[in-house]
């Protein structure tokens, strides 16, 4: 029998509009995988003409999950292509809302969006809770929200939500699937750590918002600096942030690392999740500057797996292409030279495993996330890569992280290059954090003793022509903003997300992105219950609304172009 | 049935009438059976270690919010309680999500009482467990099972440039605009949660590539809009519970936001209204009037052209807000903000934009104040200016604020604004 196709639309929790398709074979093994992005906003195009210092803010609105990230680089774009170097106090602040950020992001991820393809909570119902209880301090020297009260407690709610028979935003998911793996004692650990963290996750967004105003998406950022600096002279204000600080890395420490060491030990036999990466080139940039001369993460390439070496990035080798996107011009450029305008072919009419359905043209175009390579080659970015070229580097502080969670949980190395990998990557970047992001605070204290500047002067000279990029790594892995601005104003804007990396379609020579290549030779157990797509494509933390966006360098009007749907 | 009662002329101006519009409707509720059995939300909360005073002083909190006297508290609790007999449908449209992150933030009820517990959440991309068929289902059979009784939330703009085919979703790849459309069919209320979904937002600022569009614009029903960007989890939630108290469209203003929230000017009650008063402003962010807190309005702070209470409720559980993190407010709950507002970082000035009402947004009086007349009355930069512009359909009385201390003069253009009003709202 042929192939046959399954399609999942649309992946939920995750950030923006994604669609996989996949091909099995009579096994349910997955033989080919196509993502497609099914949104596109052309965001870029709307940077064109503005004020350079309205650009942080705009493109900030490219994603509210990430908040900020995109705020911030494209701050620093603005700032490298006008020569200015913002002051220490500013560069600390930005660091400490990074933390904040990353804190926020991970921990909602894990639980949130990721959790359930991990845990199935109605399996809790059967547990044990002073089993339970119990089992929490094998993983953690001091577990929390796992007493046994608690957990009674948090048993009785599932227990009165299922009896109702209406689950709500729980109904009709994979429960009960064949690849979840954890006992009823650990399901109910995680769930009672999902109802915590939705706690957690309040105060870390409040931590944000002491020097960042707001989150999502704050409003403390401009082109030299920060502005709250009325916040930074305050010492209420700053112990407060500390106080939050020590208690979401104690929910990091007590809870996340333990019941990622959990699923470590549970999935460690599950095919489906130490399979997941069919890439092994990793690419990541150097960020999270904490002290004058430190910075937490590198930059640097891993390739085809080996751990053994770093190599530097050269960013002349990035380029994109669009082959399988729906633009025009399928040669691959430089950021800076690409030409891009959209040419949407639509859906074909097709046949899937659950009946017909509107399917996507591989052959053709695909999708409208576009395809970065370097060197030619697919990359794989995110908080994983991260780790991984720290570890490559020779980070002590990465290597020390990395390190003693393999040996608690006894995983091999290779075991890392997976879906648990990635997930377990996540994790240890925000652990990571947790250690070491105090010492930004002190820094910034003791440096605020002595220097109040927050913001550096600057003027734009409307008849010089400037250019810039910055590039960082922010959650979900290496982000770079290109700007060019002439008569003062944005000539061109480019941005290349971590998600536009992921899931790009196929490429001109028919190599596969991340997702894709991740999901392929990934046997489903049910193709209905295509949990293990899900689990997989999770693992990457995916944020569509990111990964889209178009820059039309040649000034062309993109207003009209032609459907031909049925292509 | 019509999806809003009518209310009777005489029940309009005071409060007393208000409350028992309210009682009535919360009794109605009350016999309607919950979406979901299981306890009442009081009884929830007791288990949860929440004392029946905490969640007083919470429903005072959202009493004030809601621009409603503290006698109203005891129905905004009820109010609450009644959230488990209203199924919610929430989609995503073009948008970057921001607005359901800023609405799980909401302090009390916690999220979990909220989501777990109470509201009948039936579809929402973000937090929902199902995926793909199954995700589809749930929302056919939301619809199906819940028509005429469900909310319909949205989030994000609809693209329409070339039918919408910049944003599909499901296996059968509808797109954004068709999904909208049925939903909205079957909804007993709508809401455009944020500004792209109230007013288009970032995707439709100028030139606007995938034709983004205002759900009000691409549905026939009334949509009541929170704009924002992110609008604060306070304004989401008091819209709902608003709702439920009422079950009628709140008093909106031109740009059918709620009055209780989108009320008065930024500039009417901020924390450095007085820094203005006294012509003392930041002239260049870090400076040391910054570091005094003086008035960000020279560094282009757009509170007095924007209606919106973040300066009474801030965001993040009162954490902070742009004008206390030394920012200045960029207008984000205006219509076409980024085009009318920028450059964000300086002053509007006398400068005319691409925009809506001739340059002047929802305020036909404050493009005119000019830095030189800094006397308090010439200023005009009081709330009551505006109301000679917003459209005459309060069904609710005026909040209990302090008596308008005088009109600034009305201006030929204005009043011209006022009779265009109802035709020009973001053309």
């Amino acid at each position: 029998m042929a192939a046959q196709r399954i399609v999942v639309d649309p992946i939920t929790r995750i950030e923006g509009h994604l669609r996989m398709e996949v091909m099995v074979d009579d096994n349910n093994v997955i033989q080919d995988a196509y993502a497609s992005s099914t949104l596109w906003r052309g965001i870029e195009l709307i940077l064109k003409g503005r004020d350079p210092r309205d650009a942080g803010l705009l493109t900030q609105r490219i994603c509210g999950v990430c908040t900020y990230s995109h705020y911030r680089v494209s701050i620093e774009a603005v700032e490298n292509a006008l020569g200015i170097t913002p002051p220490y106090n500013a560069i600390l602040t930005r660091t400490m809302m990074s933390q904040a950020l990353f804190l926020h992001d991970h921990v909602v991820h894990f639980y949130h969006l990721h959790g359930l393809d991990w845990c199935d909570i109605t399996r809790a119902l059967e547990a044990d809770p002073r089993r339970a209880s119990d089992l929490a301090f094998k993983y953690a020297d001091v577990p929390i929200a796992t007493g046994a009260d608690e957990l009674t407690a948090v048993q009785a709610r599932l227990k009165g939500f299922v009896e109702e028979g209406h689950l709500g935003p729980f109904a009709n998911a994979y429960w009960g699937h064949n690849t979840y793996h954890f006992t009823p004692e650990q399901n109910l650990i995680v769930l009672s750590h999902y109802l915590k963290a939705l706690e957690v996750q309040r105060n870390a967004a409040q931590m944000m918002a002491i020097f960042g105003a707001k989150q999502p998406h704050p409003q403390s950022l401009v082109v030299g600096g920060v502005t709250c600096v009325m916040d930074l002279l305050n010492p209420n204000r700053l112990g407060e942030y500390l106080t939050k600080f020590d208690e979401i890395t104690d929910f990091v420490n007590r809870a996340y690392y333990a019941d990622v060491k959990m699923a470590a030990e549970a999935y460690i036999g599950e095919d489906s999740v130490l399979k997941g990466s069919g890439v092994q080139n990793f690419i990541s940039a150097r960020d999270f500057q904490i002290s004058h001369n430190e910075w937490l993460f590198d930059s640097g390439m891993v390739l085809n797996g080996d751990l053994g070496q770093a190599h530097d990035v050269d960013e002349e080798k990035i380029t994109e292409e669009v082959t399988h996107s729906w633009y025009r011009d399928d040669e691959s450029r430089h950021p800076y030279q690409g030409k891009n305008e959209p040419e949407y072919t639509g859906f074909l009419d097709g046949e899937t495993m659950q009946g017909p359905a509107k399917i996507l043209d591989e052959a053709g175009k695909y999708s409208w996330v576009k395809a970065p390579r370097y060197d030619g080659r697919v990359m794989e970015v995110g908080p994983l890569a991260q780790m991984l070229v720290g570890y490559a580097r020779g980070n002590e502080k990465v290597r020390t992280v990395v390190d003693n969670f393999l040996g608690e949980t006894g995983v091999p190395v290779p075991a890392l290059f997976s879906t648990l990998g990635r997930t377990a990557g996540r994790m240890l970047q925000t652990k990571l954090i947790a250690d070491h992001g105090k010492t930004t605070l002190l820094n910034l204290v003791e440096n605020l003793k002595v220097d109040q500047e927050t913001c550096a002067p600057y003027v734009i000279d409307n008849n010089r022509e400037y250019q810039g990029r910055a590039l960082g790594d922010v959650p979900r892995g290496i982000l770079g903003h290109w700007v060019r601005i002439k008569d003062g104003v944005i000539d061109n804007y480019q941005c290349v997300v971590p998600t536009t990396w992921n899931a790009s379609p196929m490429d001109a020579a028919g190599q596969h992105g991340p997702y894709e290549a991740a999901l392929i030779g990934t046997r489903l157990a049910d193709p209905n219950q295509p949990l293990e797509i899900i689990r997989t494509i999770h693992s990457f933390d995916p944020c569509l609304a990111c990964a889209v966006h178009v820059m039309d360098y040649q000034g062309n009007e993109l207003a009209n172009y032609r459907v031909e749907p049925g292509r | 049935m019509t999806s809003y009662s009518q209310l009777d002329e005489q029940s309009r101006p005071t409060f007393s009438n208000l409350a028992s519009q309210a009682k009535r409707r919360l009794a109605e509720l009350g016999r309607r059976q919950p979406v979901r059995s299981g306890p009442e939300l009081s009884e929830r909360l007791a288990s949860q270690g929440f004392s029946r005073r905490d969640f007083m002083k919470w429903s005072v909190a959202m009493t004030a919010a809601l621009s409603l006297p503290a006698k109203f508290a005891p129905l905004t609790a009820r109010a609450a309680e009644m959230l488990n007999r209203i199924p919610v449908i929430w989609l995503h449209m073009a948008s970057c999500t921001g607005c359901s992150e800023s609405f799980i933030r909401s302090e009390a009820p916690t999220l979990d009482t909220l989501l777990f517990d109470h509201i009948s959440l039936e579809f929402h991309d973000t937090l929902m467990a199902a995926s793909g068929w199954q995700a589809e289902e749930n929302l056919a059979s939301a619809q199906e099972n819940h028509r005429g009784n469900y909310l319909l939330i949205v989030e994000g703009a609809i693209p329409t440039a070339d039918n919408g085919i910049h944003m599909t979703t499901g296996p059968l790849a509808h797109t954004g605009m068709e999904v909208c459309r049925q939903a909205a069919e079957g909804a007993m209320a709508v809401f455009a949660f944020g500004s792209c979904s109230s007013f288009g937002g970032v995707q439709a600022a100028y030139p606007n590539p995938s034709g983004a569009k205002a759900l009000s614009k691409i549905i026939n029903k009334p949509v009541i809009n929170i704009p924002g960007c992110p609008p604060s989890e306070k304004n989401m939630v008091g819209s709902l519970l608003h709702f439920i108290l009422f079950g009628t469209l709140p008093a909106l203003d031109l740009y059918n936001r709620p009055r209780w929230s989108y009320g008065m000017r930024v500039h009417d009650l901020c924390e450095r209204r007085g820094r203005f008063d006294a012509g003392e402003f930041v002239e260049r962010f870090g400076d040391e009037g910054a570091k005094l807190g003086y008035c960000l309005y020279k560094v282009g702070c757009k509170g007095p052209y924007t209606f919106n209470n973040c300066s009474r409720q801030k965001f993040n559980q009162f954490t902070s807000w742009p004008v206390q993190a030394g920012h200045g407010c960029m207008g984000c709950s205006e219509p076409d903000f980024w085009d009318v507002m920028a450059p964000l970082v300086e002053p509007r000035k006398d400068r005319l934009y691409r925009t809506v009402l001739w340059g002047r947004g929802a305020d036909a009086t404050a493009d005119n104040i000019g830095l030189g007349v800094l006397t308090a009355a010439a200023v005009g930069i009081g709330a009551h200016a505006v109301y000679s512009v917003i459209k005459g359909n309060f069904r609710n009385p005026p909040p209990p604020v302090a008596e308008p201390k005088k009109k600034a003069p009305e201006k030929p253009e204005e009043a011209k604004a006022k009779n265009t009003d109802t035709t020009a709202k973001n053309a």
